[in-house]
């Protein structure tokens, strides 16, 4: 089974991600648990919910978290797609996510996922990450200290940094 | 100057530690080109024609003399000794080794300076006025707010990667532009309420390139506190929102114009709301900290002005060059001196590693330590005692750093264009030299009085063609170089857009074109008329004429 990083640690990945194209072609799987896209998750909510494993929704970049706002509570993980790594919405998608709709699930980061961006993405709410599938997800794991100062706050401590050195 | 803490420093060496080891995958295999592109890019790490160009910050144009030493020595050390001021006051090297650039920005980093965000698709160096804190003109000094947004904008995680670059200046000068805030994304009015506190008005939108535009004004009044939280909501809305599919429309500008200032304003008003009032907020101790960085230098009270009037009277040269490269300064009996890095036949703005050494040395003796960088690819020293002008002049004169032809037609404006950089279309610098050639005589160039000269070699407009009075872009017709002519752009009292010509010329015509212009000029001036002015009065069509006729 493929790996994930979950909260800084490696650890199996137990969610299955399906495209609407795969969608398109099969029904949901009964068993385990899985991520459907926004529009899939708009549509069949009330099946969803009825299946015994979880679910999860997926973000594709131009998408609105606010479309999934009223859903988040019953939500335990919703994941944002990078495409490509310098497609930076989802970075905004996650601090919404956190900051404006309090959402405490997994924030999972899929797609053109690298090292050098997790240090970023983990500041704006991700606490997930599956790294692409290409890449040593051991050394990616480093990506997630180069710094030990910021001068900005953030999701985990919304204080800039002349605010924590004065506490 | 802003001066580091101990976290500014750990900062900057855990950014060479990151930076050091994603240049040791890259060269060892394990960054692919693209993605190796994005992290180098926003450390200032561009891939040019014939070598890597580094672009080093210099915040908001300061540097101190340790500084300009430094970027003396790593000019000798890993370059061919010389180095480029670019129109956004930042240093340019042109010939480094991608290998060698950890090391560079260690040496850096122990001079407190860095690249960090100079390049790529984010917030990239804050700019104002080069006389911002000794303008007499400025209502405050806006490099404390300069340095407040810098550190927020720094390594912001979530404007890492935005659609496109985004540029921010700030300026304090009422009834004049002299940061250009209406022709960057994010332009910042520094104002002051009735009661006299500190508020700004913001613009967005603005930007040269390939489409130039002037911003409009989003934040009529953003009071002190709330500065970063408007940031942020702007900065948010064009995050989102902002085009991905296509480089060219990927501005801040091509938003705002596209979803109109009104409904951009309510989406940033929208973010704002919430931001408001919290964590952001900034406080008035740490704005206090940050304005205690820029305090004023011991000025000397006892300036014997009659010493300067007796050398302006008796050397007409002297006299010449006080009128043209030195301004009013804030404090009486202290003037501003621009050193004009335009000699002819050299690339605008270069400098040498010994020429930085000798303005360092000039600084330390004259000018508090201090040296500033200038949109218009000069150099400043902001603080000169009226009576010791004479003896540095002559200092500058030797180095040939005195040519009083400051904002004048041969101060000319230009990006290195197509001898070195990979993006351009044509060469700009041979056109550039061309112009002063063709005007030589220095007598002829004072009467004709200020005029903006600015050359681009391609639509990325790093020559800030647009604004120049005179903007001359390079096009690439079937492989052939062409220059397209712009009359009436303004980046002086205010910033406008030019009005193109019409057809583009080849290279050998440009200057005859020139020439064709200055003399439709001088032929309708009123008295005491500069050039713009002229051209305002009577547009754009008895040039045309005289051109193409």
């Amino acid at each position: 089974m493929a790996k994930v990083i979950v909260n800084g640690e490696i650890v199996e990945n137990t969610w299955r991600r399906l495209t609407s194209e795969e969608l398109e072609q099969q029904d949901v799987p009964a068993e385990g648990a899985v991520i459907v896209p926004l529009a899939y998750w708009l549509a069949h909510r009330d099946a969803l919910l009825e299946r015994a494993a979880p679910v999860g929704v997926c973000l594709e970049p131009g998408e609105e978290p606010a479309d999934l706002a009223a859903d988040l509570p019953a939500l335990p993980l919703v994941a944002v797609n990078f495409p490509a790594f310098k497609d930076g919405r989802g970075y905004s998608y996650a601090r919404e996510l956190r900051t404006r709709y309090g959402f405490e699930g997994e924030v999972r980061a899929v797609g053109d996922v690298l090292q050098d961006q997790l240090f970023y993405m983990h500041r704006v709410g991700f606490n997930a990450f599956e790294v692409r599938a290409d890449r040593d997800i051991e050394e990616a794991l480093n990506g997630l200290r180069p710094f030990s100062v910021t001068y900005q706050g953030d999701v985990h401590d919304e204080r800039p940094i002349y605010r924590r050195q004065s506490a | 100057m802003y001066v580091y803490q101990d976290y500014d420093q750990r900062l900057l060496e855990e950014r060479v530690a990151q930076y050091r080891d994603q240049t040791r995958r890259y060269l060892a295999g394990q960054l692919s080109e693209d993605e190796f592109l994005a992290l180098r890019l926003q450390n200032g790490l561009y891939i040019q024609r014939y070598a890597p160009m580094m672009r080093i910050s210099v915040p908001y144009g300061m540097l101190n003399t340790t500084q300009v030493r430094k970027l003396a020595s790593i000019t000798r050390d890993y370059d061919k000794g010389f180095c480029h001021v670019s129109t956004r006051q930042n240093i340019q090297l042109n010939w480094p080794e991608v290998a060698d650039t950890p090391d560079i920005l260690a040496e850096l980093a122990s001079v407190q300076m860095h690249a960090i965000q100079t390049s790529g698709n984010c917030i990239r160096n804050i700019t104002t006025d080069e006389y911002a804190g000794v303008n007499p003109r400025e209502i405050e000094d806006p490099r404390p707010w300069c340095e407040v947004i810098r550190q927020w904008a720094t390594f912001n995680p979530e404007f890492a990667y935005l659609p496109r670059k985004f540029k921010i200046a700030v300026n304090a000068v009422p009834d004049a532009d002299p940061a250009l805030i209406g022709v960057h994304d994010i332009g910042v009015q520094i104002v002051h309420d009735h009661n006299g506190e500190t508020g700004f008005q913001v613009w967005a939108g603005g930007g040269l390139g390939r489409t130039p535009m002037t911003g409009e004004v989003i934040g009529e009044f953003v009071a002190w506190p709330d500065l970063l939280a408007y940031l942020e909501a702007i900065l948010r809305v064009y995050n989102k929102y902002g085009n991905r599919d296509n480089k060219y429309k990927a501005r801040i500008k091509i938003l705002v114009k596209a979803l109109g200032a009104d409904k951009f304003r309510e989406l940033a008003e929208a973010e704002f709301a919430e931001l408001k009032g919290g964590a952001m907020t900034l406080t008035r101790e740490e704005v206090a900290r940050i304005k205690a960085c820029f305090v004023d230098p011991d000025y000397r009270t006892d300036v014997d002005t009659a010493a300067l009037r007796n050398a302006l009277d008796q050397h007409r040269a002297f006299n010449r060059w006080y009128h043209t490269n030195t301004r009013a300064h804030k404090k009486d009996g202290y003037r501003s001196v621009t050193l004009t890095l335009k000699k002819t036949g050299r690339i605008p703005g270069d400098i040498t590693d010994e020429q930085l050494e000798a303005v360092a040395d000039l600084a330390d003796r004259y000018a508090f330590s201090e040296v500033r960088t200038t949109h218009q690819q000069n150099m400043v020293l902001a603080d000169v005692a009226e009576d010791e002008l004479y003896d540095l002049w002559r200092q500058l004169d030797a180095l040939g750093f005195a040519t009083p032809n400051l904002g004048l037609i041969t101060d000319i404006v230009s990006c290195p264009g197509g001898d070195l950089c990979a993006l351009a279309n044509a060469k700009s610098v041979p056109i550039a030299e061309g112009i002063q050639r063709q005007f030589d005589d220095l007598d002829f160039v004072h009467d004709l009085g200020p005029l903006d000269v600015n050359i681009s070699g391609c639509m990325n407009a790093c020559g800030h063609h647009h604004i120049g009075h005179i903007g001359i872009l390079g096009v690439d017709k079937k492989g052939k170089e062409f220059y397209q002519i712009t009359l009436g752009g303004r980046g002086d009292r205010q910033s406008r857009i030019g009005e193109k010509m019409g057809p583009s010329f080849e290279s050998h015509e440009v200057t005859g074109v020139i020439g064709k212009i200055i003399r439709v000029y001088l032929d309708n001036r009123l008295e005491n008329e500069p050039f713009i002015s002229t051209y305002e009065r009577i547009g754009m069509d008895p040039f045309k004429e005289v051109v193409y006729g």
